[in-house]
């Protein structure tokens, strides 16, 4: 057992499928000798080499471009995409060459590489580094999308991402690089495709992703006081998604909160609320309600955007206003 | 180890088969042009009439382990490795005996076990997933190198920038053939490019060899393949050839043209790879009978092709789901 930081488990949840498997490699800006701007890579450059861990120039098409043709020949490629806002230029490389060509050839490739990237906001960097971009992810077929929310689980999907045969877009909420937990020795390999129970409750479900749900487990503990009793379900894989498990939580408590980073419009809580309320709709006890960022850009000043981003109080607050409603 | 200054010189016979590939691909794109006419091919298809010369000259500089990258022009290229006519024109049929089931149509031809890794149709973007299977190789010590063709369009975006910086700088074995027909869709490319030849020019950005060959001579085209491929092959990086063709229709099947000046399509006609290198045999010993031998034969392939395709099944809903997934499924929940 150790004490492991968010972004210590990135680097060993890559060293632990590196060693495993000498076709995986590691490309991105800064992740060689750098160790990567997040430190998400410390240790890879020296343990690994050059050739398995390759530093790139900035031109992310080029690096999804890579990884694309290097896992439809054998390898299995980990793209770094440092900020996720950086999605927006290379997406095609994304959307329209990786998530469809096995669709397209009538199954003659597939594309077993992870592209991690840093995503969210909480660290003050204004709008073009502070997005949260799992919903233009999760509304392309042929991309699975996964977003852990502790070490433990960094390094277990990590192992599940890279072992996976298919395309997974494996986003690291910036918020949570310096958040810690203890962590077993040994291998660890997590199943892609399931939520986690994380408190049992028997008045409310919120239902949280990546930064969001130490949050709302934070805000069920101050509700209990307050008794009101809360489940939280981590989504932790939005494709493919668990919705055995969250519909079996939220039809227990009747009533469901999304607790969501990205901006309100399109955010994966609507595809959640729209198979809840075809469902499950007689189980409910309440309206669904959403809890996400406004539909703006993020601001750069601390005080604007902790006004933005879903906070504690307001987990907190607008689950008590609407149970008592 | 160093390229040879000149590729080994080809023998009749396999200039016979440089010929019949050539007249294979003309006869094939000809068919699929009239059958687009007869709405037998839906959709759009772009034709390589007029720029046979450049797939099958390269076609026969690659080893068979090699990686072909094409455009949504994929036909010839596609062909040119070997693929039967029959499943890609029942693929531009959308019939289930097409080469990827009707799924991906006549812009995303692909045969992996030809080592044609796909067809790409947006712009530009296959030059970096070409580097990929480039770095690939490099990794694994095979000794493949990866063919990535392109238009002159494709020049102006910024892939085509990308891909050359990586290849470069990782001294990756990907040969880069950039297919100048002059037009860039409706425009004319230099009207909008910097400089006069839109790859070659580039080429000294990346220190690269300014390469430029005449992409309606087959024989040119082989000999500067060769090179390239040698040189990829042994460790020394990339290349970036321009090859200077014209197509004979329009960019895409509703385009006629019109745009052409009259007296440039009246030059490039009088360029025509094919005449050209039938005349070219003659002259080193070939026989006419073996030339039309070469040409009904294809004609009768072309046909039975055309018959097979036609005769092959529309797909049913068991495809339509299927595949997303290496698991052969596409669920997104449980």
């Amino acid at each position: 057992m150790a004490q492991l930081t968010f972004r210590e488990a990135i680097s060993r949840g890559i060293a632990q499928e590196m060693r495993r498997d000498e076709t995986v490699l590691a490309i991105g800006e800064d992740i060689g000798a750098a160790g990567g701007v997040f430190k998400g890579t410390v240790g890879l450059f020296e343990e690994f080499g050059p050739l398995r861990v390759r530093d790139t120039p900035i031109s992310e098409q080029a690096i999804l471009g890579a990884a694309m043709g290097a896992a439809m020949t054998g390898l299995k490629p980990i793209a770094e995409i440092m900020f996720s806002d950086f999605f927006a230029v290379c997406w095609d490389i994304v959307v329209n060459e990786i998530a469809k060509s096995r669709y397209m050839t009538n199954g003659q490739v597939t594309f077993p590489l992870v592209i991690r990237s840093g995503n969210g906001g909480g660290l003050r960097f204004g709008a073009q580094h502070s997005q949260s971009v799992e919903n233009w992810a999760m509304m392309v077929p042929g991309l699975k999308v996964v977003v852990p929310s502790n070490a433990l689980d960094v390094i277990g999907l990590m192992a599940a991402a890279v072992r996976d045969p298919d395309p997974v877009i494996f986003l690291e909420a910036k918020a949570l690089y310096a958040s810690k937990m203890d962590v077993p020795d040994g291998d660890i390999v997590d199943t892609l495709g399931t939520a986690k129970l994380l408190r049992q409750g028997s008045d409310a479900t919120l239902v949280a992703l990546g930064a969001m749900v130490p949050k709302a487990l934070k805000a069920a503990e101050e509700l209990a006081t307050a008794g009101i009793n809360c489940t939280v379900v981590d989504v932790r894989s939005l494709v493919p998604l668990d919705t055995a498990t969250i519909l079996r939580e939220v039809s227990a408590t009747g009533r469901l909160f999304t607790v969501e980073e990205n901006p309100r419009l399109c955010g994966w809580g609507g595809e959640l609320s729209s198979i809840v309320s075809e469902e499950i709709f007689y189980d409910l006890d309440g309206p669904i309600v959403r809890i996400t960022t406004p539909h703006i850009p993020l601001p750069a000043a601390d005080a604007l955007e902790d006004m933005a981003i879903p906070s504690v109080q307001r987990i907190v607050s607008t689950v008590s206003e609407s149970m008592s409603a | 180890m160093t390229a040879p200054a000149s590729a080994p010189a080809l023998d009749l016979n396999a200039k016979l088969e440089l010929y019949r590939m050539q007249v294979a691909l003309r006869q094939f794109e000809t068919r699929a042009y009239d059958l687009f006419l007869e709405n037998y091919v839906k959709g759009t298809s772009h034709l390589s009439l007029g720029q046979e010369a450049i797939a099958a000259g390269f076609a026969a500089a690659m080893r068979p382990d090699d990686y072909t990258f094409a455009t949504y022009r994929g036909h010839a290229h596609t062909l040119a490795r070997g693929v039967p006519m029959t499943p890609v024109l029942a693929e531009l049929m959308g019939r289930t005996n097409g080469l990827m089931a009707g799924k991906g149509g006549s812009m995303h031809l692909t045969s992996v076990e030809h080592g044609v890794m796909g067809s790409y149709a947006i712009i530009g973007a296959h030059l970096p997933i070409a580097c990929g299977a480039a770095w690939s190789a490099q990794y694994r010590g095979t000794e493949q190198v990866a063919v990535c063709f392109f238009g002159d369009g494709s020049t102006n975006i910024g892939a085509f920038h990308e891909a050359l910086n990586l290849a470069a700088i990782w001294k990756l074995p990907v040969v880069f053939v950039c297919e100048n027909n002059l037009w860039m869709e409706y425009t004319r490319t230099t009207e909008i490019t910097a400089v006069a030849n839109p790859a070659a020019d580039r080429a000294s950005a990346y220190g690269l060899e300014s390469i430029i060959v005449d992409g309606n001579d087959v024989d040119a085209v082989y000999e500067v393949a060769e090179r390239a491929m040698t040189r990829a092959r042994a460790g020394e990086g990339p290349s970036l050839i321009e090859a200077l063709t014209y197509r004979h229709g329009g960019h895409s099947r509703a385009d006629p043209g019109k745009y052409r000046p009259d007296a440039e399509v009246a030059e490039w006609m009088a360029k025509d790879p094919i005449p050209m290198y039938h005349a070219r045999l003659l002259a080193e010993g070939a026989t006419e009978a073996q030339l039309v031998e070469i040409e009904l034969s294809v004609a009768a392939q072309v046909d039975q092709a055309t018959e097979e395709a036609k005769a092959g099944p529309i797909p049913g809903a068991d495809l339509l789901m299927k595949d997303v997934w290496a698991d052969g499924g596409s669920a997104w929940r449980n």
